[in-house]
């Protein structure tokens, strides 16, 4: 059976910059084992003749013409924006960048 | 410390490269803004292009097959059915915390690129197998303040502009090149010269490596020759010239050889090429090992061309570049190393575009590789930005039939580059048309004759070459604006011999 560790769901929480305290790794890592439980048994039915897929729907070309519609105002794109500044998003500096 | 030639004898590089092309579409890959370069900072989002919760993608129609004409253009298989992915990593740049791209469906595959490049024992061939062309999005830009640059103490921030955002990139990846030798960073240079050019004459593309249009990631390994090993390779990024690229690749190999010679190891990481220098510098250090957890976008439906579709793309592929090269050259008649030079200096389409505009092909050639370039360079610009291809046809055309002398045309073209309208009306208002008028010739002739009797009686007598002296004075009273040859002409008959 599928299973996760506690060093793996560390490990998705550091990629996903999300700070966890040692119960809350000890709590999600059953809470995700619960989780690939379920998707393992699913995987059981699913033989060689069930394509996987990534869509419920089997559709393809589902496009647009090239044409440019309205973009919302600086106002609008900021103003859920918790930092703002000279019209731009203001946030952390994540990596030591030049 | 070894040189690039010395470390040529022990080791041999393989490269690998990285081009990114921003389409030219009117509107973002998934959402309809504007894709206008230099618009103000956050005019051309939308909820799509943002991130925000609820909205949803739908892929641009044109995006994907100018994509698609890409990857016929490199001769690549293009897939019956591509998936789009989402590669997940936490940096500001992209709002939505992942970008979408494609993993292990790329729409094109296994291609191919012939490309050739002069070397002292003559032309070498060389083809650049290409392993993938998938679509993706572009990022953000970020600007950081504060920490290196220490104005504002303490505050180390990053703002964003989400404008380029969403832009179509398309993301084109060779497989790795090995067999080059020495003549790796000249392959790399020509490779993609080769490939702006292709998707430039698709006109999907500005393919402008100053504006960011088109960018190229270098990987650069050594091993020692026929080792059958593979180096670490090193990955240079910041590459925004095509010389740059020649020697981004150049410096990296002496790097690696002085590394290797010395027994130290070459360290796997992203390095950042240095404009001034010619050298690299280590980058940002990224995520530790990357690992983006791609999985499908279930935003996106499959993109599935149609046999028509492709073939329909197929029949629109315009002449390849490197064969319109060759038959220009031959339409035109000029020696290898004119051609090579009017492609280095980026005028060859000019040139062209000049020719078929109605200017004399070898005035065309001469005007805008001599006295424009010169011009041009003396004011830091390219020549293209000084004067336009009409004016110039213009300017031609007023010297092949005879009102503008050489001479003449470059103080016209002084004018118009100065502003002071197009050729004719420079020709106007400076009084520069060349005398044509036959009783004003010959009253000038007759007073050179008058001025140096003994001159005129030498050539009555049969010395032509004496000539030259009268014709000189012609030319000077009349201040450069007769032709010549017609002066030349008049004077002899005038003086009883045959012109
Ligand atoms: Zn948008």
């Amino acid at each position: 059976m599928a299973g996760i560790s506690r060093e793996e769901v560390a490990n998705l929480a550091r990629l996903a910059r999300i700070q966890m305290s040692d119960e809350e790794l000890d709590h999600l890592s059953g809470e995700m084992q619960v989780i690939l439980s379920a998707v393992a048994k699913v995987q059981e039915v699913a033989n060689s003749d069930v394509p996987p897929t990534s869509h419920p729907i089997p559709i393809t070309n589902v496009t647009r013409e090239d044409v440019v519609t309205k973009s919302l105002t600086v106002e609008q794109a900021l103003s859920g924006a918790p930092k703002k500044s000279e019209d731009r998003f203001q946030v952390p500096q994540i990596l030591g960048e030049e | 410390m070894l040189t690039f030639s010395e470390a040529m004898t022990k080791f041999e590089p393989t490269l690998g490269l990285e081009v990114h092309v921003e389409l030219n579409t009117k509107s973002k890959m998934f959402c309809g803004c504007a894709t206008e370069f230099g618009a103000a900072p956050n005019t051309q989002t939308c909820p799509v292009c943002l991130g925000l919760p609820g909205s949803l993608p739908v892929v641009n129609k044109r995006a994907i097959e100018s994509t698609i004409l890409i990857g016929l253009a490199l001769n690549c298989e293009i897939a019956p059915f591509s998936r789009f992915a989402r590669k997940n990593y936490f940096y500001p740049d992209m709002p939505k915390n992942f970008q979408t791209s494609q993993y292990d469906e790329p729409i094109c595959k296994n291609g191919f690129l012939d490309v050739q490049i002069e070397t002292d024992e003559g032309p070498k061939k060389f083809r650049i197998e290409i392993e993938r062309v998938h679509m993706e999005e572009d990022t953000g830009k970020s600007s950081h303040v504060g920490g290196a640059t220490g104005r504002i103490h303490g505050a180390e921030y990053s703002l964003l502009d989400y404008n380029r955002a969403g832009i179509p990139l398309i993301e084109i990846v060779t497989k790795m090149i090995t067999g080059t030798g020495k003549y790796a960073p000249q392959v790399a240079r020509a490779y993609v010269t080769e490939l702006r050019d292709i998707v430039k004459s698709l006109q999907v593309s500005d393919v402008r490596m100053e504006q960011g249009s088109l960018r190229c990631d270098a990987n650069v390994s050594l091993a020692p020759i026929s080792s059958g090993k593979l180096g670490t390779r090193s990955e240079t990024k910041n590459v925004n010239s095509l010389r740059s690229i020649e020697r981004a690749v150049q410096s990296e190999i002496e790097r690696h050889a002085n590394l290797l010679s010395k027994g130290e190891r070459v360290v796997q990481e992203t390095r950042h090429f240095l404009e001034d220098s010619g050298l690299t510098r280590p980058g940002r250090s990224k995520e530790q090992a990357e690992d983006y957890r791609y999985f499908p976008e279930p935003d996106l439906v499959p993109v599935a061309p149609t046999k028509e579709l492709i073939e329909s793309l197929r029949k629109k592929l315009p002449e390849k570049p490197s064969e319109r090269r060759k038959r220009l050259q031959q339409e035109w008649n000029v020696p290898d190393k004119e051609m090579t030079a009017m492609v280095n200096a980026d005028l060859l389409d000019t040139v062209a575009q000049t020719i078929e505009a109605g200017a004399e092909k070898t005035l065309a050639r001469s005007w805008w590789m001599g006295e424009i370039s010169r011009i041009a360079n003396e004011k830091n610009v390219v020549p293209t930005q000084l004067i336009a291809i009409n004016d110039v046809v213009e300017l031609i055309n007023l010297i092949s039939t005879g009102e503008l002398t050489d001479k003449l045309a470059r103080q016209v073209l002084a004018g118009v580059i100065d502003g002071e309208g197009n050729p004719k009306s420079v020709m106007e208002k400076r009084g520069l048309k060349v005398v044509s008028d036959d009783s004003a010739l010959m009253q000038a002739i007759a007073a050179a004759i008058a001025a140096q009797p003994e001159t005129a009686e030498k050539v009555r007598a049969g010395n032509i070459p004496a000539s030259g002296a009268l014709i000189g004075a012609v030319m000077k009273s009349t201040g450069g604006q007769a032709n010549a040859a017609r002066v030349r002409e008049l004077l002899l008959k005038h003086l009883g011999q045959q012109p």
